[in-house]
């Protein structure tokens, strides 16, 4: 169901990951993309699979389901290594016309596959072991720092927090509206380009009139609940990195130890 | 009297083979009669939705079919638009879906979908608004200026203007005032009367169903329960309430009375009624001249 | 002592008729009505009867254009007080989907005070103790989208409870609701006045929630049209048909036997009494 859409990917197994507090998943994963990038040859890139598997396994999520997340993006790979083939310099292997396939081509295509399905599996791992919630609030906390710069982190995690609590309101909304119409008769599956475009019309401008009613309300209720923006605002829940949090960041300290050395010794 | 409308086995279960499915609609076999007002009750949940949608094809049923006018709806999936111009729906909160630039454009979606000719469709816009007591200077000002009780009226005129055989309303009184609900239901009535059509009222208010019921169909669990006259479904008031359904508190007393022992017949419904048996016991009983 | 007192005020929303200044439309006339300390009050009335505009003057979310709302003793006008009075008296809305700011319930009800900048373990107590007054302490972690309209209207009451106010002001809670809901609704609102003796001042266009209140206010056309117990205002059936407000069955049907020679000491607004006087009569 489309109204599912708060849980996100969220799989709550009870994993170890689950429990890590999610700033620390953050900047690990930040680390962690910057390590897949940093592996330049076979060895440390073997450091890194090393990570990736133990990742998923500690994670208790079924692989069927970073596997579906993976086939989003499976066009994406496909051409990137393409592309990746053509390039590179050294033994030719395969010459037609102006294409040529040399062996260090073959090796960045499947360096950049490979980066690309570790960066979406971790990713995707991130957001199955934590819910929205926590990443909104987690993103608040690590963007504080950023309000030097004036940027107003106070106020995007806001309006993430509001997304997530009324895109499924609006989904439901959305389908309500589209049987009313089909009630009187509108088509929305027959017609070309244009009158399909066109069939949309008296389901989107319902759908903004609503959104804009709800968002002065919403507005209206926030204030009676004495909200004044970020300033003096304290937080129920308190986020701890706990002896959990130490022994990750340990690991991958580890990990990219690992990785340097592989990257210059071998 | 005709059978205009007929359900055969009519279920439907949502979310099958997932862990939230759940039966909304069980089995339901009923008919209903040309011109007949029926009044539906049942609380958040019984299914009387989901069987509002099904008979005009919104929903296809998972199980049974519906049959209007004898012919079987779902048999050519092709033919479900004609059938919804028939089988009128009109939802709750309908001013929810108005969106054209003028009253008049919006009511005339449905009459345009159903490619009616100009002439044809500005009859119908101007029939339509009478019947919803729209005002003609309404016509032209943006639906989303009017006040809530005339959106609400432009809307069910956007339904009423395709002219359908049969007339559901989906808690047409939610969230009016005493004045915009007795406004409203007294020009559905009127509606009713002038057009001779099939009206289907869901309804919480049981007093908006004992005004203009001919007859009342009950909901509960997904199950029709009930389906008899207004009197026959309110005297079995004890049965509503264990359902949790509230019956009219004139209802009420006068069955607390009756079963106390005082002479009043069964399944009173308005104050009136009550009022005038109550002065025929006491006249005979010459407490009153 | 008088917690919340109108003093003549009028109110009109600016920018409505600009191009008729003359024809400024006014929403409130004139209204002097108070609410005293622990009182359960009822405002009735139509839709533009002007109710709910009363309602947002409680806590300052509409100021008056002319006369003064007082707030335990604060002027609503006095800007540098605004939270000091919506901390006092907390507004729950109609539509309890456009209330809930968060997407798991107990995070919801901690937003006000997170506003309010209370320490954090103070917070988690009042929330429970909020969820548990409004009997949804086991939803405490679902998402609001998932629950039934009466049950988000509690938890947006919870939200209010959260704050810790004096009154709880609600603007037509139960509009949006059906019966059942409207009837946890209303039973949480009575057990909070009962049992932690807070200040209730419900807007409704249902009578039958305004039967069970200390006192009735009638609105009409912005001004009060009549105001005392429920017995008070409901005992003017003619009076209030004439403005096209519902009356109790049992109280019309009393008043209709009246007016053709019963005599009854005063009319009833429940089932029971109304067969209890009945049965004296016909048995």
């Amino acid at each position: 169901m489309l109204s599912d859409i708060t849980l996100g990917q969220y799989f709550p197994s009870g994993g170890v990951l689950h429990r890590l507090d999610p700033r620390a998943k953050i900047l690990l994963l930040v680390g962690a993309i910057v390590l897949i990038f940093c592996a330049f040859n076979f060895f440390s890139l073997t450091v890194v699979v090393g990570l990736v598997i133990a990742s998923v396994l500690l994670s208790k999520v079924p692989l069927k389901l970073y596997l579906k997340s993976m086939k989003a993006i499976i066009f994406v790979i496909l051409i990137t290594s393409f592309l990746n083939l053509f390039y590179g310099t050294g033994e030719v292997l395969v010459q037609w016309w102006i294409f040529r396939i040399t062996a260090d081509g073959i090796r960045n295509a499947i360096f950049v596959a490979v980066r690309i399905i570790f960066l979406v599996m971790l990713s995707s791992c991130l957001t199955f072991t934590t819910s929205p919630t926590d990443l909104t609030d987690a993103l608040e906390r690590l963007m504080k720092p950023l309000g030097i710069f004036r940027i107003k982190t106070h106020e995007i995690a806001m309006m993430m927090t509001i997304a997530l609590r009324f895109v499924p309101t609006l989904l439901e909304e959305t389908d309500k509206i589209m049987s009313a119409q089909k009630a009187r008769g509108a088509d929305m599956e027959s017609g070309n380009l244009i009158a399909r475009v066109k069939a949309l019309i008296p389901i989107l401008i319902p759908l903004f009139v609503s959104a804009f009613r709800r968002a002065y309300e919403l507005a209206m209720a926030m204030e009676c609940r004495c909200y004044q923006g970020g300033s003096g605002r304290t937080r129920m829940k308190q986020l701890h990195m706990g002896k959990r949090d130490v022994v990750a960041f340990a690991v991958f300290a580890v990990v990219m130890a690992g990785v340097i050395l592989c990257n210059i010794l071998l | 009297m005709s059978v205009l409308l007929r359900t055969e086995g009519l279920s439907f279960t949502y979310g099958i083979n997932t862990p939230f499915e759940k039966q909304a609609v069980k089995n339901v076999n009923i008919e209903i009669n040309k011109g007949e007002v029926i009044g539906v009750i049942g609380h958040t949940g019984s299914g009387k939705s989901t069987l509002m949608q099904m008979l005009n094809g919104l929903i296809t049923p998972t199980d049974g079919t519906v049959y209007l006018d004898g012919a079987d709806i779902f048999e050519n999936k092709k033919n479900l638009r004609q059938v919804r111009f028939k089988v009128g729906l009109v939802f709750q909160y309908p001013e929810n879906q108005l969106f054209e630039e003028t009253v008049r454009k919006d009511i005339s979606f449905g009459p345009r979908n159903m490619g009616l000719p100009a002439e044809a469709v500005d009859k119908r816009i101007r029939k339509a608004a009478k019947f919803a007591g729209l005002r003609e200077e309404l016509l032209d000002r943006s639906p989303f200026d009017l006040s809530g009780g005339e959106k609400r009226r432009a809307a069910i005129a956007g339904v009423i203007a395709m002219d359908p055989e049969i007339l559901i309303l989906d808690e047409p009184t939610a969230g009016l005032d005493p004045m915009g609900r007795d406004v409203l239901l007294e020009q559905i009535d009127a509606y009713h009367k002038s057009r001779g059509n099939t009206v289907l009222l869901v309804s919480h208010s049981m007093e908006d169903i004992a005004r203009i019921a001919d007859r009342v169909l009950v909901m509960y669990k997904g199950e029709c329960v009930m389906l008899d006259t207004p009197k026959a479904v309110f005297a079995r008031s004890d049965e509503l309430e264990q359902m949790g359904l509230r019956v009219p508190q004139i209802t009420k007393i006068t069955t607390m009375l009756r079963d106390m022992g005082v002479a009043l017949p069964e399944g009173i419904l308005t104050v009136d009624e009550a009022f005038e048996q109550i002065c025929g016991i006491l006249r005979k009983e010459g407490k009153i001249c | 002592m008088e917690f919340i007192q109108a003093e003549n005020l009028t109110f009109y929303y600016e920018g409505e008729d600009e191009e008729q200044p003359n024809n400024v439309k006014l929403v409130l006339k004139g209204v002097s009505v108070s609410v005293r300390k622990g009182e359960f009050v009822a405002v009735i009335g139509h839709n533009g009867s002007g109710k709910s505009t009363l309602s947002k003057h409680m806590n300052a979310i509409l100021l008056p254009t002319g006369g003064r709302m007082l707030v335990d003793g604060i002027d609503t006008n006095d800007e540098d007080r605004i939270y000091d009075v919506r901390r006092k008296v907390g507004l729950v809305l109609q539509n309890p989907d456009n209330q809930l700011v968060a997407s798991i319930v107990e995070e919801d009800v901690a937003f006000g005070p997170e506003n309010l900048g209370v320490e954090p373990s103070e917070i988690r107590r009042r929330v429970d103790s909020a969820l548990k007054a409004v009997d949804m302490y086991d939803y405490r972690h679902h998402a609001p989208h998932k629950l039934s309209g009466g049950q988000k209207q509690r938890v947006a009451i919870a939200g209010i409870l959260a704050m810790e106010p004096d009154c709880i002001v609600l603007d037509e809670p139960t509009a949006m609701l059906d019966p059942k809901g409207r009837e946890e609704v209303i039973s949480a609102i009575t057990r909070l006045n009962r049992e932690q003796s807070i200040t209730v001042v419900l807007i409704t266009h249902n009578m039958e929630e305004a039967v069970d209140c200390d006192r009735v206010i009638v609105m009409d056309s912005g001004k009060v049209l009549t105001e005392g117990t429920p017995v008070e205002v409901f005992s003017q059936v003619e009076r209030l048909r004439r403005h096209k407000l519902d009356v109790p069955q049992a109280t019309e049907l009393c008043s209709m036997l009246r007016g053709v020679g019963l005599s009854f000491k005063e009319l009833p607004l429940s089932t029971d009494e109304c067969v209890r006087m009945l049965s004296e009569v016909l048995l």
